[in-house]
């Protein structure tokens, strides 16, 4: 699945909500699916700043030792003690987990505007937002070449 | 709901009428009447006051005090007598010992700043409390660390105040204290503090009071001479009027001798290359052109509070604060934060289980506009040992069934939460 296809298949699952509850309840329920990070990796060194709920994410180059030409992808695990904020980083790591660095740092968060979700965008909270993504393409620039 | 008081000069308390009065009330948020409730955060404007800056701007904008002109004088006289409408509010003795500051946050950082300059030495103490908005902490921790002073506390007792006796106790094993700076009301809390009496200990032993007064001006009779304080900030914004305009009172004596702040136009009297002579009070500490149009509606902002029993509104916010709190307790897992006898209509709560973000997202998707986080106090939610709260607060113009509504989307989110 290319990234514009899962961004697509986000903003299709989205639509069927036609309330802020279902969305929300979704957005929840998503974040209950996120990739955990290991204790051992939820440390103050891994927290994003810039969000009112505590975000930790963590990352790392799947088959690092892939032979020359084979294009790495990044994991990412996160936690949030927010569920809402959880929520949000869930619907990140979904488009953007797995991905090569590159794709990683074309990324943008447009999409959560096209799911609904718009009110997370505004600099008053997206700083939590465009936190997150930027501290995904920082790992990805470091994975990178 | 109404809630009459009889009163003769003063307008009867009539919430539709004074709802009518705030234009943005009018307003949906999510397609939901908006319900605000962050009124501590800044306060909603009355059509009143919208107007007299929008007038200001229409019909007589001009610089103050050095033009020559008609729209000048017009423009000096409005400043002027807000000024005098001020003064005349918390009964200072001089209009010139008011001075316009863009808010608490700059007036703190005056004070800070020039009476760190006037008074502290190597090894003198500042007092502050453990409950200060960062504001009353920031400008304290620069000043002390430019003059090699030290900033001291007094500690917070678990139902959100500071014990008379305590914080008494606590300025008498200071040696070398020069300054108190405490708030008048707590922002996050709601507590009212005893600051007269404290004041009163302080002066006997020569220390300068500077009160944070931001949560104050819209909800108590502030008398800055009754208090005895030397100095007193507050916001226009909290209180019905503009962001970006703010009031540090002083006593004259104290400002007479204080060296200026920021350098400027408007603050001097003679500018030589070598060295320049300041002007007279206030002006001394305006420096630059002020926010006219904030001061005018400043002015304007009081008279409206002025045309009220504020006992009245008072009486109805503590009505609000006692219906939330009795409801909100209804919620399981809920602890209020801050449970003062003396408190304004402010109320701060955790939920186990529930990130106060989360409810506040949830909230807000209901219509319902609640301030979440540490409210600018982190060392308070240290003291409590939370991140953060969710703070309902109130103003004259809120009703029960809004509290109501609050209570009912409170449930809803936190049913979707656990």
């Amino acid at each position: 699945m290319t990234l514009d296809q899962a961004q697509q298949e986000l903003i299709d699952e989205f639509a069927l909500f036609t309330d802020w509850q279902d969305r929300y309840e979704h957005l929840i329920e998503l974040g209950r699916d996120l990739p955990l990070i290991t204790p051992e990796h939820k440390v103050e060194g891994n927290l994003v700043r810039g969000c009112q709920s505590r975000v930790w994410l963590h990352a790392q180059p799947l088959s690092p030792s892939a032979p020359l030409g084979v294009a790495r992808v990044v994991r990412f695990t996160a936690d949030s003690d927010a569920m809402i904020t959880k929520g949000i980083v869930a619907l990140l790591v979904r488009v953007y987990n797995d991905r090569t660095p590159d794709e990683i740092l074309s990324g943008s968060t447009d999409f959560i505007d096209k799911i609904g979700l718009r009110e997370h965008l505004s600099p008053n909270r997206a700083n939590g937002l465009s936190a997150m993504l930027d501290q995904m393409k920082r790992y990805a620039l470091a994975f990178s070449g | 709901m109404s809630t009459e008081v009889d009163t003769v000069e003063k307008q009867r308390y009539d919430i539709a009428a004074i709802r009518a009065q705030f234009p943005i009330l009018k307003e949906q948020v999510h397609g939901r009447p908006l319900v605000y409730f962050d009124n501590a955060a800044t306060s909603q404007k009355p059509r009143r006051v919208i107007k007299a800056e929008s007038a200001y701007y229409a019909t007589i904008n001009a610089n103050v005090h050095r033009g020559v002109h008609t729209l000048s004088t017009l423009a000096t006289e409005a400043q002027e007598g807000a000024r005098e409408v001020i003064r005349r509010h918390i009964n200072a003795q001089h209009a010139h010992e008011l001075i316009f500051t863009s808010g608490t946050t700059a007036a703190i950082n005056l004070a800070a700043s020039s009476l760190g300059q006037l008074l502290l030495q190597p090894g003198d103490e500042v007092l502050i409390s453990g409950m200060e908005h960062h504001s009353n902490i920031v400008p304290w921790q620069l000043a002390c660390e430019r003059h090699g002073a030290v900033l001291k506390v007094i500690p917070i007792t678990d139902s959100g105040e500071w014990d008379l006796r305590a914080a008494n106790e606590t300025i008498s094993q200071l040696a070398n204290c020069r300054m108190l700076a405490v708030a008048h009301v707590s922002n996050t809390l709601g507590t009212i503090n005893p600051v007269k009496e404290l004041i009163a200990g302080a002066k006997e032993r020569g220390i300068v009071t500077v009160i944070d007064g931001a949560q104050a001006i819209a909800h108590l009779d502030v008398d800055v001479q009754d208090l005895g304080c030397d100095l007193y900030a507050f916001s226009g914004h909290k209180a019905y009027a503009s962001t970006g305009i703010g009031v540090l009172y002083g006593r004259e004596e104290l400002l007479e001798r204080m060296p200026p702040w920021q350098g400027g136009g408007e603050m001097i009297d003679q500018v030589t290359l070598e060295k320049s002579t300041w002007a007279k009070l206030p002006f001394k500490f305006e420096a630059g052109t002020p926010h006219i149009a904030g001061i005018i509606g400043m002015g304007e902002a009081i008279r409206w509070m002025e045309d009220y029993d504020k006992a009245a509104m008072a009486k109805h916010e503590h009505l609000l604060l006692e219906h939330a709190t009795q409801e909100l307790l209804t919620i399981d897992g809920l602890r209020i934060i801050g449970t003062a006898k003396e408190k304004v209509g402010v109320i701060s709560f955790v939920i186990e289980g529930v990130h106060h973000y989360d409810l506040g997202t949830l909230l807000d998707q209901q219509g319902i506009a609640v301030r979440t986080g540490h409210h600018c106090t982190q060392p308070l939610m240290e003291r409590f040992g939370i991140s953060g709260t969710t703070r309902a607060s109130f103003a004259p113009f809120n009703t029960i069934e809004e509290v109501d509504a609050m209570i009912a989307a409170a449930k809803k989110a936190v049913k979707m939460l656990r």
